[in-house]
Parts: structure tokens; C-alpha cells; sequence
């Protein structure tokens, strides 16, 4: 634990993060691989996930947003697949509708499986007051229902919106990258039942490895498009757990383009409130030396 | 029944949604007229949704929270200054005061848990990275302090006691007005989060003036003359802090000046400039125009908390506030990268 001291555990590249943690022997650091090149929009990770992990229902809509009627993560839906319908082609890819001028087919139908993204820097795991959210022996964030009082603060702490609370039951609930099958050498629900491994679960250093060498066939397939989100451990959040790849920006698909661990800013504002409160007192204590004793001054 | 079909010479009988720029966003609602500081094109979102889970946070409990948390810890050191230069009936008031909003805020943050039976789990673990965590342990000591000093005073019982008791609670009370404002910025919320440097002070100012306000509505005229000058102290705190964050902060401070929140901002600057002013021509003369003074600066306190308040939930509602100044981030940091 001595090895903590003196170091800035709020922000950066932090590669032993479990060990930081508190876990001498972890095994390594567990993740997420979404390759959305290969997603088919088919939501067996969605139903897996609800089916496993007992997630109630959360009502049935008809949203008129492509075939997405899930619209987003909150506490009754931990995995989320996003559809974007646009009017250009993934390179040299052929949908037999319609061509544009330059031979290629002019639309594509972009679909991505989004999850907690299980940072390295998890700002739900900063601000919870109960310790209620604490990281695992997988260095995955995980929430313990048993003793969350429900006070919300994870939820607008989280850059991604992934967090939020379960109506009528008042707690906060988030993916848990199935921590009970983990804990039994199994992969997560949502990667098991994925029928194109678009979800790939494993250790995160070999998912890195794998995503790299994928960027790169895409590249070479023409499609220029293709590019990695939350793997790089130099950005705001430390890094993702649970990272992608993408076709388009990452707004496109309802992410945040920069997101930043809001606890990175933490030493900053516990200043200026210190300030702000000395200020408070000082700016008193002179008006009270001014007015002076009642009866001798105003 | 739709009248189009795919074949292989193509698509036809197209309906009219089809060349929807689906990904661009469809349901940008009021985005009219709010265009003056960003260009459309550079924003996209995924159907107009929000990028962050707003905060579930009611604002008659968080907001009321942070309003009477200021009231009472700026209270605390107002009743101990009242106290130290003679002032009794002052600080008697004051000490009362900060007691019930201390009481009516911790009512307040207990009944905004999901589960409230485990509010007691706030003590479970100390935690500095959590503001929420800090500000439990703070009102754990506070909270006594406050309640001590009032009960001792009215009492008359330890006065000794009830002196440490009224000093803790001055030490405290700055720190309990406070906090909140980084309870609020320790958050993704863009409103709130870019406006981490300023909130503290705009808090502060409005606590201050907040109970200044009490303290002329509840203190003899000849015991004011302090008040008046700490209404006017808080207020123009609070009035220069909110402008400094509306300039530093720019196009994510925009909530702070529109729709509900800009209204309520407006208000609260309304109300304390004019009870600060009041206050300082006429509340050392007329106990009616102290009184009314008092009143205009505790509702402007309360307005502007819940503008405060609003401003960050406006700012995580629409996704612009999250895209635009993340894309303004990378673009910076590429053309830097260009040029060095």
C-alpha cells in the first residue's frame, strides 16, 4: 500500500489497477471488446443480459429511432444496442440497393452493443458515499445492492450516462460484467450469446492486442472509417475496461467524444471551496470588526 | 400498407423518411433560436438523446438542501460574531435558525434517497473523493455543534459549553456552505462541472446574504447593523462569482441564462440586490423595511440555488452541452499535436 502514496490515483494511466486496489494476486484485468463492424443489431447480448441477471422489464416502446426501441443504458438495461441508418457506404461494401457516384452502395445500417464501460478512473466509484461501488479482484466496477441507499450520485457522476436508478426500487444498478459467472471461470452472459463475436471478452491486454490488428485489417479493406474508442489508456478515464470499435464519431452512436473523470478536477475544487469558505469567514469577521461591540459602533 | 418494396433494379415507392440524416439527430427540440454560439454542423447526437443519465436528484429536496445548508452554516458564524460583540437577541435568533435549516435540510437529503431506511450507510466508510461522503461526516459534526449552541443559549444552561459549542459551529458553517457547491461540480454535468472554480463562491455569497436576511428578519434594530453590511457583503460575492463563471465558462454556462434556470437566476439577482439594498438605506431605521429587506434576501438566496440547480439539470439534458466542448477539446489538442 506504500506504493499509493505520493501518486495521482484520480487520473492517468494507472496499468495495475487492481493491485491499487487492494488485491495482491488478481488475476489479470478483464473486458469488453465491442467490434461493431460485425454487430447485426440482433440483441441476443440485450436478452442474455436481462435473462441472467434477473433485470426486470423496463416498459415496451415504439421509438421510431431505426429498429432501436431500447433508446439507451440505465438500470433495467445494461447492455444497449444503438441503430444509425446513414446514407454512405462502409467501403467497398455492396447492399444491392443503390449505388452512388462513385460505384459504392450509398447507405449503411451502423449497429453497436454499448455496456459500462468499467473505467480504470470510475467516477461512480469516486463519488459513491456508502463504498457501495467498489472495484473487483477483475478490476471491473461493480455495485452492491445490499448496501446502496439509493443517494443517485453515481448517476450524473458517470460521463458515459450508463448508471441510474431503478424506479420503485430506489438503488442504482449498472452492468456488472457478470462478476458471478466470472467468479466461475465463465464469460459474460451478453459475449456468450453473441452470435457474430462482435462482443469479445477476455483479458483487456489481449483485447488490445486483437483490436489493434483489426483496426488495421479494416483500414487495409478500405474502410477508413473504422477507428478504436476507449482503449487508450492515456485518456481521460484512465482507459475503458469495456472499449470499441467504431464507424463513425463516437456522438454518432450516443458516446461522449472526450470524456474526462469528473474526480480529475477533485483536488481543484476541494481548493477553491476552501477558499470560498475562508472568505466567508474573513469577509464576516470584518464586517463585525467594523460594526464593532453594540452600543459603541452603529 | 406500405406501397414500396426492394427488387433487384432497386428500391421503389420510397416513403419520404428515408433520406433522414438519422445519425445527425432527428429530435432537436427548440434548437431553434439557440444556435447563436455554436454552428449546427458541428454537433451530432444519437436521436437528440442525452449523452449523460441526468441527476435523479428532486430539486425540493437537493436544492432546498443546499439553500438551508448555506443558511445554516453562514448562520453559525454570523451567531457567533453577534454573539462575541454583544448582540444576544442576534445571535439567539440565529442560532435557532441555523438549527431548523440544519434539521430541515438533513429531513431534506434523507427523504432524496432511494432507500432512506439506509441513510446511516453515509457513516459507513470516509471517503475524500466523495463530496457526498465528506459532507455526511461534516454534518455528522456540525449537526450537534448547531443544536448545542441553540439549546444552550436558550437554556442558559453550560454557558462555557454552549460557547465551544457556538465557536464549533462558526468554524464548521463556512465549510457546510460549501462543500455543496463541489457535491454539485463533482459530477459530469457540464453546467455544474465548468463551473467548479466559481460555484463555491456564488454558494458562499448566497449563504451569506441568505442569512443575513434572517438575521434582519429575526433581530432587533439595534442589534442589525452587522447584518446589513453581511447582506450586502454576500450579495455582491454572489452577483460578481455567477458573472465570473458565466464569462470564464462561456458557451456550457449558456442553462444559467435560459429557460427556467435563467428566469430563476434572474429572480434570485433581482431579489438580493434589492434586499441588499434595502437593507443597507433602510433596515437600520425601520423595522418593517428590515424585515421586508430580510425576506427578499432569503427568497433571493432560495432562487438562485434553484436556478443553480436547473442550470445543471438543462445542461445534462441536452447533448450539446456534453458534445460541443469535448469536440472543441480534440480539436485543440489535434492542432496543437499539428503544430508542435
Amino acid at each position: 500500500m506504500g506504493s499509493l502514496i505520493g501518486r495521482n490515483l484520480l487520473a492517468g494511466a494507472e496499468p495495475e489497477v487492481t493491485a491499487d486496489a487492494g488485491y495482491p494476486d488478481a488475476p489479470p484485468r478483464m473486458g469488453f471488446f465491442t467490434d461493431t463492424s460485425v454487430c447485426i443489431g440482433c440483441k441476443a447480448c440485450e436478452v442474455a443480459c436481462k435473462e441472467w441477471n434477473a433485470v426486470p422489464e423496463d416498459g415496451l416502446e415504439f421509438t421510431g429511432m431505426s429498429y432501436d426501441n431500447t433508446q439507451g443504458l440505465g438500470a433495467d438495461t445494461w447492455r444497449h444496442v444503438a441503430f444509425i441508418e446513414q446514407d454512405k457506404p462502409i467501403g467497398q461494401s455492396e447492399t444491392g440497393v443503390a449505388r452512388g457516384p462513385n460505384g459504392a452502395a450509398d447507405m449503411r445500417w451502423l449497429m453497436a452493443s454499448d455496456v459500462c464501460k468499467h473505467c480504470t478512473h470510475a467516477a461512480c466509484l469516486d463519488v459513491c458515499p456508502t463504498g457501495s461501488l467498489f472495484r473487483t479482484e477483475f478490476g471491473t466496477v461493480v455495485v452492491q445492492e445490499d448496501i446502496c441507499n439509493g443517494c443517485g450520485y453515481c448517476i450524473p457522476a458517470c460521463p458515459y450516462g450508463v448508471i441510474d436508478q431503478r424506479k420503485g426500487d430506489g438503488r442504482a444498478w449498472k452492468c456488472t460484467l457478470c462478476y458471478d459467472r466470472l467468479g466461475a471461470g465463465q464469460e459474460p452472459a451478453c459475449a456468450k450469446a453473441c452470435p457474430t463475436d462482435s462482443i469479445q471478452f477476455g483479458p483487456l491486454d489481449e483485447l488490445r492486442e486483437r483490436a489493434a490488428m483489426r483496426v488495421d485489417q479494416l483500414h487495409d479493406l478500405g474502410v477508413d472509417d473504422a477507428r478504436l474508442y476507449g482503449h487508450d489508456p492515456d485518456d481521460g478515464v484512465g482507459g475503458d475496461g469495456a472499449f470499441f470499435l467504431l464507424l463513425d464519431e463516437p456522438e454518432v452512436y450516443g458516446l461522449p467524444p472526450d470524456p474526462v473523470v469528473t474526480t480529475r478536477e477533485l483536488p481543484s475544487m476541494w481548493a477553491h471551496a476552501g477558499v470560498a469558505a475562508a472568505t466567508l469567514l474573513g469577509g464576516l469577521a470584518a464586517v463585525f470588526a467594523v460594526h464593532g461591540r453594540s452600543g459603541g459602533g452603529r | 400498407m406500405s406501397s414500396s418494396g426492394v427488387g433487384k433494379d432497386g428500391l421503389r415507392g420510397e416513403r419520404p423518411g428515408r433520406e433522414a440524416q438519422i445519425g445527425r439527430g432527428v429530435r432537436r427540440r427548440g434548437r431553434r433560436g439557440e444556435r447563436a454560439m455554436v454552428p449546427d454542423a458541428e454537433f451530432t447526437s444519437y436521436y437528440g438523446k442525452p449523452i449523460l443519465n441526468p441527476p435523479v436528484w428532486k430539486a425540493a429536496d437537493v436544492a432546498a438542501y443546499f439553500f438551508l445548508g448555506g443558511l445554516a452554516g453562514a448562520g453559525s458564524v454570523l451567531a457567533a460574531g453577534a454573539q462575541l460583540t454583544g448582540r444576544p437577541a442576534a445571535a439567539r435568533a440565529l442560532k435557532a435558525s441555523s438549527l431548523a435549516a440544519i434539521l430541515g435540510s438533513t429531513a431534506a437529503l434523507i427523504h432524496d434517497l432511494g432507500r432512506p431506511k439506509r441513510f446511516l450507510n453515509m457513516l459507513r466508510v470516509m471517503k475524500p473523493t466523495s463530496p457526498m461522503s465528506m459532507g455526511s461526516w461534516l454534518l455528522a459534526a456540525y449537526g450537534p455543534a448547531v443544536g448545542g449552541a441553540a439549546a444552550l443559549d436558550a437554556t442558559g444552561l453550560f454557558p462555557r459549553l454552549g460557547g465551544a459549542a457556538t465557536a464549533t459551529a462558526a468554524v464548521l458553517g463556512p465549510a457546510v456552505t460549501t462543500y455543496t457547491a463541489v457535491l454539485a461540480a463533482d459530477t459530469a454535468v457540464p453546467a455544474w462541472h465548468e463551473g467548479h472554480r466559481e460555484l463555491p463562491f456564488v454558494f458562499a455569497g448566497s449563504a451569506t446574504a441568505a442569512a443575513a436576511g434572517m438575521g434582519l428578519v429575526a433581530s432587533p434594530l439595534r442589534e442589525n447593523g452587522p447584518m446589513r453590511s453581511a447582506a450586502v457583503f454576500g450579495t455582491v460575492l454572489e452577483a460578481a462569482a455567477a458573472r465570473t463563471l458565466r464569462v470564464r465558462v462561456g458557451f456550457v454556462a449558456e442553462p444559467y441564462r435560459k429557460g427556467k434556470a435563467g428566469r430563476l437566476m434572474r429572480a434570485g439577482a433581482v431579489l438580493s440586490a434589492a434586499g441588499a439594498g434595502g437593507a443597507a438605506l433602510f433596515g437600520g431605521r425601520d423595522r418593517a423595511a428590515a424585515v421586508l429587506s430580510g425576506t427578499a434576501l432569503l427568497a433571493g438566496s432560495a432562487f438562485t440555488r434553484f436556478g443553480v440547480f436547473h442550470a445543471g439539470m438543462q445542461s445534462a439534458r441536452d447533448p450539446k452541452y456534453t458534445v460541443v466542448p469535448q469536440r472543441e477539446r480534440l480539436a485543440a489538442r489535434a492542432d496543437a499535436e499539428q503544430s508542435g
